[in-house]
């Protein structure tokens, strides 16, 4: 199937300043896929540029096989959804959601059928007659998509919609959507500096850093396989321990404090000085023995982190003062584990995975 | 603790109270005593509405306010015209360290009263004046020409000098609104001339709405722009009101003529705002 939206070579240079950086990439028709990346990345550029509110320094886009370089914002088949929504403060909400219909010179009858029809979609049936300042936080954002998703657009833009609202709602906004993409099948592309938005809702994830994009893969490889290290560090909670090299192939390391560990080279580097990375769920605590692909240490509790089932503890490796991030499950097992306990601990070579160290 | 809350309420609300009635409920109390008053054939002093009558007899009397009426309403439709561009520049076009400059740079002519600067456009305007000179002396005219005294300059000097007023609640209404309001607009399919008059429009609907009411009662109330660059064929109402109370020395007719003006704006402004579907309230909050 043909992708929704091919981007080649595009750039966007502010005076000094490249904000998006010779990026190609596709969409695919009918997908979730976010764009992961921290402020300043250039993610609401790339989008701006796809909405058509601002021109490429270079490069095609490309929606529907259409090339878009000529078309203003009001010809695209792209709606937006701002990050501050943009209702109309002026419209009650049928009307707002009517705004797009209208402009396309659709009938009355048929605009209304459609609008109660979009209302029922996002559970707001009844609400077309109030006000936009009566509205919730999450209602509004739900009018918001209404607005652009009663259009069908080819692809929708979403530019950080869920930022303002309360970490309830938007848990739960964040399964709505996701329901609601599925149910609606447009393509949806999310942006977000939110890791656990990208992650959750996404079929395919871009990890932006600087302008470029650093990995496209899905939530699950993204946090598996991080490709390099900006998005080993930047997606989900990681342990960073800077090591030296002490044998290639097999890999062993040896870090600052004297502890040994075999591990998982990722990029190609002739650097003898690696970071080494290891999520904390990696972490095996009480381990019965494990093969010889496997690294042991012994921890030292320093402090537990009671989170529910996101429990952790932080401990500091061997004899050093190095403090590790450790997941710690709620169960039964580890009940007794307290301040100050010694315990066995281990992590398995493909856990251990070593990127070059970034020049400071 | 009650009475003490009495007390303060009382004093911080005697002045306004006293403002109210002293400088505007009493006078015009005065007013329209005066105006249903009349000398009978022997000179006594006796109730009537003879002043309002004579209004509605006299043919140049109704000419008069009408056309003052219709130029009035012209007048704040020119002003509209005029500062919208200026006003959507200053907020949504230029940076904001600008804007502030370019505020000042707006305001700054109405520091000097309204008198200094009608004489201004008299001394560019008038048939020795600048303009004309400037015309003569390039050849693009063989003799100059009074510009001032006719209708056109009029309005001109009514429109400039009420601009400020329409000007500075356009900003504030504008000010207010988030740009991505008109983004939003475009990326639905909204063409800018759409974007303008269903966005822009009816977010600055308040603002619009009180500088309106503002400029035109400034407009409706001249007396001295008209009176100077109008000219004896200015046909001002108030220049009217002015001519009983002073040339006639006929406070009585005056005082319904003044009337009938108060009755005339407050008329307009209730059929303008119902026509534009605006509360008062809210406009001139």
């Amino acid at each position: 199937m043909a992708p929704v939206l091919e981007i080649q070579n595009l750039r966007k240079e502010f005076d000094a300043f490249t904000a998006v950086d010779t990026l190609n990439f596709q969409v695919e028709e009918g997908s979730f896929f976010s764009i992961l990346g921290p402020s300043g990345c250039g993610k609401t550029t790339l989008l701006r540029m796809i909405a058509g509110f601002q021109e490429p320094t270079s490069g095609t886009l490309c929606i529907r096989g259409r090339d878009m370089s000529e078309v203003p914002p009001n010809r695209r088949p792209v709606n937006l959804v701002f990050q501050n929504l943009a209702l109309f403060p002026m419209m009650n909400v049928q009307e707002n959601i009517a705004f797009g219909l209208k402009r396309q010179g659709v009938g009355k009858d048929e605009i209304r059928k459609r609008v109660d029809a979009m209302l029922e979609r996002v559970d707001l049936t009844g609400y077309g007659k109030k006000n936009i300042s009566q509205l919730s936080g999450g209602q509004k954002q739900r009018v918001a998509i209404a607005r652009s998703l009663v259009l069908e657009p080819s692809l929708l833009l979403l530019d950080e919609p869920l930022g303002a609202l309360d970490l309830k709602l938007r848990e739960q906004m964040k399964i709505e959507l996701k329901k609601l993409q599925a149910e609606v099948g447009t393509t949806f592309m999310y942006i977000t500096h939110d890791q656990s938005e990208a992650l959750v809702m996404s079929d395919r994830v871009a990890v932006m850093n600087r302008g470029r994009f650093e990995q496209i893969d899905s939530p699950r490889n993204l946090y598996a396989n991080p490709a390099t290290r900006f998005v080993a560090g930047f997606v989900g909670e990681t342990n960073i321990l800077p090591v030296s090299v002490v044998s290639r192939s097999p890999l062993k390391v040896v870090t600052s404090f004297g502890l040994e560990l075999q591990a998982t080279q990722v990029n190609d580097s002739s650097s003898d000085e690696l970071d080494l990375f290891i999520r904390p769920e990696a972490i095996i605590l009480q381990h019965d023995g494990g093969g010889d692909d496997f690294n042991r240490f012994s921890l030292t509790v320093r402090n537990i982190l009671f989170d529910g089932s996101n429990t952790k503890i932080l401990a500091t490796i061997g004899a050093s003062d190095y403090e590790l991030t450790v997941a710690l499950p709620q169960n039964e097992q580890f009940a007794h584990i307290g301040k100050g306990d010694v315990i066995d601990a281990g992590v398995h070579l493909s856990s251990c995975r070593c990127y070059p160290r970034e020049a400071a | 603790m009650k009475t003490h809350f009495r007390l303060g309420l009382f004093i911080f609300l005697t002045p306004v109270l006293l403002w109210l009635l002293l400088l505007i409920v009493v006078p015009h109390l005065e007013l329209l005593m005066m105006s249903l008053q009349g000398k009978d054939d022997m000179g006594k002093a006796v109730w009537t509405f003879a002043n309002y009558r004579h209004f509605f007899v006299e043919k140049i009397y109704w000419y008069t306010f009408v056309r003052t009426a219709l130029y009035a309403i012209t007048v704040t439709v020119l002003t509209f015209c005029v500062t919208f561009p200026v006003a959507f520049y200053i907020t949504k076009v230029v940076s904001p360290k600008f804007s502030g400059f370019l505020t000042i740079l707006l305001l700054m002519p109405f520091w000097v009263s309204e008198l200094v600067r009608v004489y201004g456009w008299m001394i560019l305007l008038r048939e020795s004046g600048v303009i004309n000179h400037l015309l003569v002396s390039s050849g693009l005219m063989d003799s100059p020409v009074e510009m001032l005294y006719n209708d056109i300059s009029m309005l001109m000097g009514l429109v400039y000098t009420s601009m400020l007023f329409m000007v500075v609640p356009l900003i504030s209404a504008l000010e207010g609104m988030d740009d991505s309001l008109i983004e939003a607009a475009h990326d639905l399919g909204a063409s800018p001339l759409t974007i303008f008059f269903r966005i822009i429009i009816p977010y600055a609907a308040p603002g619009i709405t009180s500088g309106s009411i503002v400029v035109f009662m400034l407009a409706l109330g001249n007396y001295l722009t008209p009176k100077l660059m109008g000219g004896k064929n200015s046909l001002w109402f108030t220049e009217q009101i002015y001519n009983e109370f002073i040339a006639s020395f006929n406070w009585n007719q005056g005082a319904a003529f003044g009337f009938l003006l108060l009755a005339l704006s407050s008329v307009i402004i209730w059929f303008g705002l119902k026509l534009s579907r605006q509360e008062l309230g809210r406009a001139l909050s």
